[in-house]
């Protein structure tokens, strides 16, 4: 929050600007498209063209990541280093299945959504914070992983929990020679 | 000295290259009269002093200039053939300008295919598995040194021996590529790099390092 603190680093925007602006956007894509299925669509094409780039940025400025081999090293610096990095907060993992090929992320304060309180006409539908569904499908489909990504809970919909699931899908062929087997 | 960076996409093609070395030594020679000491010949699309040596000019220059009108190719300006001009007795007093010349975009292009499929092949012959690709290749005259991104962007640049600090100078070059390059929405991922930002910091960059690197030397000597 950039309210009470006296020198701003000017390259920071301040965060209350960029929910501001995601939710305009949420709000023009309900307007122009209607349909919320359909924004959850739009929402998740654009987290997906951001994903592909914002994973260069993460592994630019985390040298120390190297290649994950697990679904749980993903989960752990997924959560402990790229969120943190990008959106100040740390998602909880939480429901393995038993062959560790799928888990849930729980958002406890999620800033995209902090003053937001969703229409009743989408209340059933749309997935406000979607676009981060498709920002995790990009980032991993670029270091060749093929996940499954989505909400299954969202407290602006009065579940209990902001919840995604992220299901690992395959390892994509089309990938390095530098040591991948 | 760093001589050119050369950034390869994950399919292994080119989509940057840049040279920085600024001495690329000219040498204009007036020859009075039919024959002169060189050998020259057509190679690669260009004439190259094959043999003979004239003043500063040696074996592995080739011509880039006929009375000071610079060539392309095997042809000057005016669609003349080079090799004919210097045979033909009534041309002379003729000057030749002679220099390296730099390789052509397709070229470079082909260079960069060939070192990615190297990369992937150093991989595979390793007797111990997990082994990353050529990380750096020494001739008598430079080194090469190359980075590979997890996601499969290769950044690599031609240094002389002297050159220190490659390794951290490769991070930087893909910390400018992340902000210069994948923050401009308007740029196509794998695609050429057209972007004047990149291109400014990458050079304030390579300065930066390379007045660091004389200011050390000039320390130690």
């Amino acid at each position: 929050m950039s309210r009470g603190r006296g020198a701003v680093d000017p390259k920071r925007v301040s965060s209350e600007l960029f929910s501001l602006t995601y939710g305009c956007m949420v709000a023009q894509l309900l307007k122009d498209f209607e349909n919320p299925e359909e924004v959850n669509k739009q929402l998740e094409t654009m987290g997906y063209n951001i994903g592909v780039r914002l994973i260069d940025d993460f592994l630019a400025h985390t040298p120390s990541v190297t290649r994950c081999t697990t679904l749980e090293e993903v989960a752990d610096i997924l959560c402990k280093q790229g969120f943190k990095m990008f959106l100040g907060i740390v998602p909880e993992i939480k429901n393995w299945t038993a062959a560790k090929d799928e888990f849930s992320l729980v958002i406890t304060e999620n800033p995209l959504a902090e003053y937001v309180e969703l229409p009743p006409n989408c209340q059933d539908t749309l997935w406000y914070s979607n676009i981060i569904c498709g920002v995790i499908r990009g980032a991993l489909e670029m270091v060749q992983m093929d996940v499954k990504c989505s909400f299954v809970g969202d407290t602006l919909r009065g579940n209990d929990s902001t919840e995604i699931r992220i299901k690992f899908v395959k390892i994509l062929e089309d990938s390095l020679p530098a040591g991948e087997d | 000295m760093i001589y050119s960076v050369y950034i390869i996409n994950k399919a292994g093609g080119r989509i940057y290259d840049e040279d920085f070395a600024s001495n690329k030594p000219e040498e204009e020679i007036t020859f009075p009269s039919y024959p002169i000491p060189l050998v020259l010949t057509a190679d690669t699309g260009k004439v190259l002093v094959k043999f003979g040596a004239s003043g500063n000019v040696k074996p592995g220059m080739s011509v880039i200039a006929v009375n000071r009108q610079p060539v392309t190719g095997l042809y000057t300006g005016n669609d003349q053939p080079i090799l004919e001009i210097i045979n033909d007795p009534a041309s002379y007093p003729l000057s030749l300008t002679f220099g390296r010349t730099k390789a052509s975009a397709n070229e470079k292009l082909m260079l960069a295919s060939i070192f990615h499929s190297l990369f992937a092949i150093a991989a595979k012959i390793s007797p111990v598995e997990q082994s990353s690709g050529i990380k750096e290749l020494r001739t008598e005259k430079f080194t090469l040194n190359c980075f590979q991104t997890i996601t499969g962007v290769k950044f690599f640049m031609i240094v002389d021996h002297k050159q220190t600090g490659c390794d951290h100078l490769l991070h930087r070059i893909y910390e400018l590529y992340t902000d210069y390059v994948l923050k401009n929405p308007f740029y196509p991922i794998d695609m050429p790099i057209r972007c004047e930002l990149f291109d400014q910091n990458l050079r304030k960059v390579i300065e930066q390092v390379e007045r660091t690197t004389a200011y050390n030397s000039e320390r130690l000597s």
